[in-house]
């Protein structure tokens, strides 16, 4: 039982890094430039398919790396010249649709160039063996590899925010947009790399999500909902607030669908439990968000208390 | 009368680094016509939120008509009376002046939980907010426009004419002049006089004309502190206060 | 003047709408025009809240889908003969099922209402996006009523005096509906109460300053926006007779906030313009290419960067804005 404990709270982890790299995004998204972007998740998904099809088709893995982070980030990009960039001004509702009609767009447009066949990601077999991290405990070694890149992200998002120019300006930018605007920095030049950077953790978490996850259109969107439990929960527009939120939701995402439908097969016909249980603990995220809303209404770490 | 409309007592609000408000006390008594002045940067806006409850104090209380609000909400305020007007006016811009008043007359008239009944064309909300718009001098023809339309000015009147519909027993009116032409702060000053006496004002005003003409008392906040209280002839005679004054107008 | 007898008109357009559909030959025509009409009345209550309050909810879909689901366990429950829970009896009576559906959905828009309101702006939009999840997975996991696959209603309930199973009642039942709802929220809005949500959009602080407590009219409206939405689904449910998780999905609760759009914020017909607009664009693109969520997508995106107020504003009756 503790082994399977042990296990359940890494994959918990390791969902909650992957959660993380996306909510981080949105979150500085949204707390510099006042933008709600549903297509965040599509970001996530251009990074899967583009390193999806490069290995399929280079069978290298740096190729695909490179592939899949580009993709997201030149996209994120451009997303951000042609379209965001208009609705800064303009108030949620607009936001909301518009990035609706770029996830439509985005998601048809991928079935056309891809297929609608959902693509299986191999490893690369240097990382497919498994670790022992604690003594009887083998564990795989891909998915640690997940959560030490999660980790490291979150630590360079600290130093960069805490402790560089850029990091500074986007605190300010938060806060104070118009004084920025007056010390003569081009808040337009940073906003686009605050986007960049957003796209480009969407697209680093699509690409580690292809081999454990199917890659598929709709991939986006699924993990943008619970990635939006996550930035609700941690208080929006605080890095910090993410991390917390995304490890607590990942924790509690994947505790629940490894003990609950096994819980309730001691008291149902086995297929009724599992699909009990796979609802109930789909269900049980949104039951912590609301727990907290409860107590916290702006979350765990509101950003300007 | 024993007590005052309006006791605010120790008073103290920090923002991070900064106090804003330090240990103040203030009081409004029935009748009076109180004015608030303070350069820049005095914490003048963030008394009012103290006051209003858009702000928690750290420490201190607020006492009005006798009963402790300290922790009351915004509006659970303003349905006792302490009524407030803004600064940069906050009106329903897409709506005619006369229905933006209809509204302030209609939350006093009972709860809005009524779906059926017109509320456009109901007398017992326009007739009174006819009447007000004229007490503030706001021209029958332009009752009818869209407030975002109406000029700086006419908002302003409009504004007052929000708190005067709120039913106060205590007006807190934040620079009811600024942005005003000579002609429109006149016309200002001579209602706030004609309100005078009738509903205690706690005026905050850069106007200092209008404010020597009109306040029977007047407190001069500086750093968050109110340094000087009194008639306009002390305070005009006050050291303390030309010194501060000096200081923001040279410096 | 002209405006009546413009909206008379489009009335007896509407009504007769069915006979013209045969006239030349397309009778699906009605089939298409009652979906158009039961996602009109949803749209048209979601506009309430969004329009007229500026509250913008993103799971719309999860009331539209309870109102649906009212109808579909109801029946199964009559089909079975076996009580729900026990001891509430199945039923395939409209006037029963109707009023159950639009009680439930207000139930639950209640409690979601009731927490999600606590916050406000993107935090709104968000919580009520997963609260609608949340009722999705509830769904997906009850496999009494089909999980994921949902439900057959294998007839349409019974109403005394109508056959639903004629396409052009079904029709003519859901536009009454719709009439007397979009009546029924244009008094509202114009009322003491429509007045407060009013001024909840435009300006919530000058609300508080003028000591409304503003938390009250927001969540009655979301109670009754959701109580239109449950009506609307449980026509729809009749309509296709089948219910599934699907129409409470998100991309649901989207087009909901599509519609609204497309046809104009806060206008009485503008909900009933962008329902139609939008189906209409669904089949048009629909049958020019298999893939016509790549066009539909820019042509959104254009609406919302380049036609505010939406249909209703190119009509010229597009709300004011300064």
């Amino acid at each position: 039982m503790s082994v399977l404990l042990a296990e359940q709270l890494l994959n918990g982890v390791q969902l909650g890094v992957m959660l993380f790299l996306l909510a981080a995004g949105l979150t500085l998204v949204f707390g510099i430039m006042g933008v709600i972007n549903l297509a965040h998740g599509s970001l996530y998904m251009i990074g899967a398919y583009g390193a999806a099809v490069t290995a399929q088709a280079t069978g290298s893995w740096w190729l695909a790396l490179v592939a899949g982070l580009s993709a997201a980030a030149l996209v994120g990009m451009a997303m951000e010249l042609v379209v965001l960039r208009r609705l800064y001004a303009r108030d949620h509702l607009d936001q909301v649709l518009a990035t609706f009609g770029l996830i439509l767009f985005f998601n048809q447009g991928i079935t056309m160039l891809v297929g609608r066949q959902p693509l299986f990601v191999e490893l690369p077999a240097a990382l497919t063996g498994a670790v022992e991290l604690v003594p009887g405990v083998p564990y795989p070694a891909y998915r640690l590899l997940i959560i030490a890149v999660g980790l490291a992200v979150a630590a360079g998002l600290y130093v960069l925010i805490q402790h560089t120019r850029i990091g500074m300006l986007v605190r300010a930018g938060a806060t104070h947009r118009d004084m920025v605007r007056a010390l003569g920095i081009d808040i337009r030049q940073l906003y686009t790399l605050v986007f960049g950077l957003g796209a480009l953790l969407a697209g680093l978490a699509g690409l580690m999500a292809g081999p454990i996850y199917n890659v598929q259109v709709g991939m986006g969107e699924q993990i943008l909902i619970l990635t939006f439990v996550v930035v609700v929960i941690g208080g929006i527009g605080s890095v910090r607030g993410a991390l917390f939120g995304a490890l607590l939701v990942g924790i509690t995402d994947t505790m629940l669908r490894g003990f609950v439908p096994g819980l309730l097969r001691s008291v149902m016909e086995a297929s009724a439990a599992d699909a009990l249980g796979a609802s109930l603990s789909s269900m049980g995220v949104y039951v912590l968000m609301a727990a907290v809303l409860l107590v916290r209404p702006r979350g765990l770490f509101p950003a300007h208390a | 009368m024993a007590e005052p409309v309006l006791l605010a007592q120790g008073l103290f609000k920090r923002f991070g680094g900064l106090v804003a408000t330090d240990n103040l006390s203030l009081d409004v008594w029935p009748g009076e016509l109180h004015a608030l002045i303070g350069p820049n940067g005095a914490g003048k806006t963030t008394l009012i939120g103290l006051l209003t409850g858009e702000i928690r104090p750290d420490t201190g209380r607020i006492l009005f008509l006798g009963q402790d609000v300290s922790r009351l909400s915004v509006a659970a305020r303003a349905r006792r009376g302490l009524v407030r007007s803004f600064q940069i006016v906050q009106l329903l811009d897409d709506d005619t002046a006369e229905a933006n008043v209809a509204l302030a007359v209609q939350t006093h008239a009972g709860h809005s939980f009524r779906f059926w009944r017109r509320a456009g064309s109901d007398p017992a909300l326009l007739d009174p907010a006819r009447a007000l718009l004229r007490q503030v001098g706001l021209g029958q023809a332009r009752w009818d426009t869209r407030v975002g339309d109406l000029s700086h000015g006419e908002r302003k009147v409009l504004e007052l004419a929000m708190a005067l519909a709120a039913s106060p027993r205590l007006l807190l009116l934040d620079e009811p002049m600024a942005g005003l032409g000579t002609a429109e702060s006149l016309a200002m000053t001579e209602t706030l006089r004609a309100l005078k006496g009738r509903i205690p004002m706690l005026v905050i005003e850069h106007d200092m004309e209008a404010v020597f003409s009109l306040a029977d008392r007047i407190t001069v906040l500086v750093y968050g502190r109110a340094i000087a209280s009194g008639s306009a002839a002390a305070i005009r005679a006050d050291p303390a206060v030309q010194e501060a004054y000096l200081a923001e107008e040279t410096g | 003047m002209l405006e009546r007898v413009v909206l008379v008109v489009l009335l007896l357009g509407a009504i007769l709408l069915p006979f013209g559909a045969e006239a030349v030959g397309l009778p699906a025509t009605t089939g298409i025009a009652t979906q158009i009409v039961c996602l009109a009345i949803a749209a048209a209550s979601l506009n309430l809240l969004i329009g007229h309050g500026g509250l913008v909810s993103f799971g719309h879909a999860a009331y539209f889908g309870l109102g649906a689901y009212v109808v579909g366990i109801l029946w199964e429950h009559f089909r079975l003969g076996e009580p729900l829970l026990g001891f509430i009896p199945g039923s395939n009576q409209l006037l029963v099922t109707l009023p159950l559906a639009m009680l439930v959905a207000g139930l639950a828009a209640a409690a979601i209402g009731a927490l999600s309101l606590r916050t406000s702006g993107v935090q709104f939009i968000m919580i009520t996006l997963a609260f609608a999840q949340m009722v999705f997975f509830l769904f997906v996991g009850l496999q009494q009523y089909g999980g994921d696959d949902g439900l057959v209603v294998r007839r349409r309930n019974l109403v005394p005096g109508l056959d639903l199973r004629d396409a052009m009642q079904m029709y003519w039942l859901c536009l009454g509906l719709l009439v007397a709802w979009l009546l029924v929220l244009a008094r509202i809005v114009g009322s003491r109460f429509g007045r407060v949500l009013e001024g909840v959009r435009q300006n919530e602080r000058r609300m508080a300053a003028i000591g409304v407590s503003t938390y009250a009219y927001k969540l009655v409206a979301f109670i009754l926006s959701g109580v239109g939405c449950g009506l609307a689904g449980a026509l729809m449910a009749n309509y296709l007779r089948f219910v599934s998780p699907e129409m409470m999905s998100w991309q649901r609760s989207g087009e909901l906030m599509v519609m609204v759009i497309l046809g104009g914020v806060g206008t009485a017909l503008g909900p009933v313009l962008g329902a139609a607009g939008l189906v209409g664009l669904e089949y048009t693109l629909g049958g020019l290419t298999e893939h016509w969520q790549f066009f539909l997508g820019p042509i959104l995106l254009a609406v919302v960067l380049y036609a505010r107020g939406g249909l209703m504003g190119l009509l010229g009756y597009g709300r004011r804005h300064g």
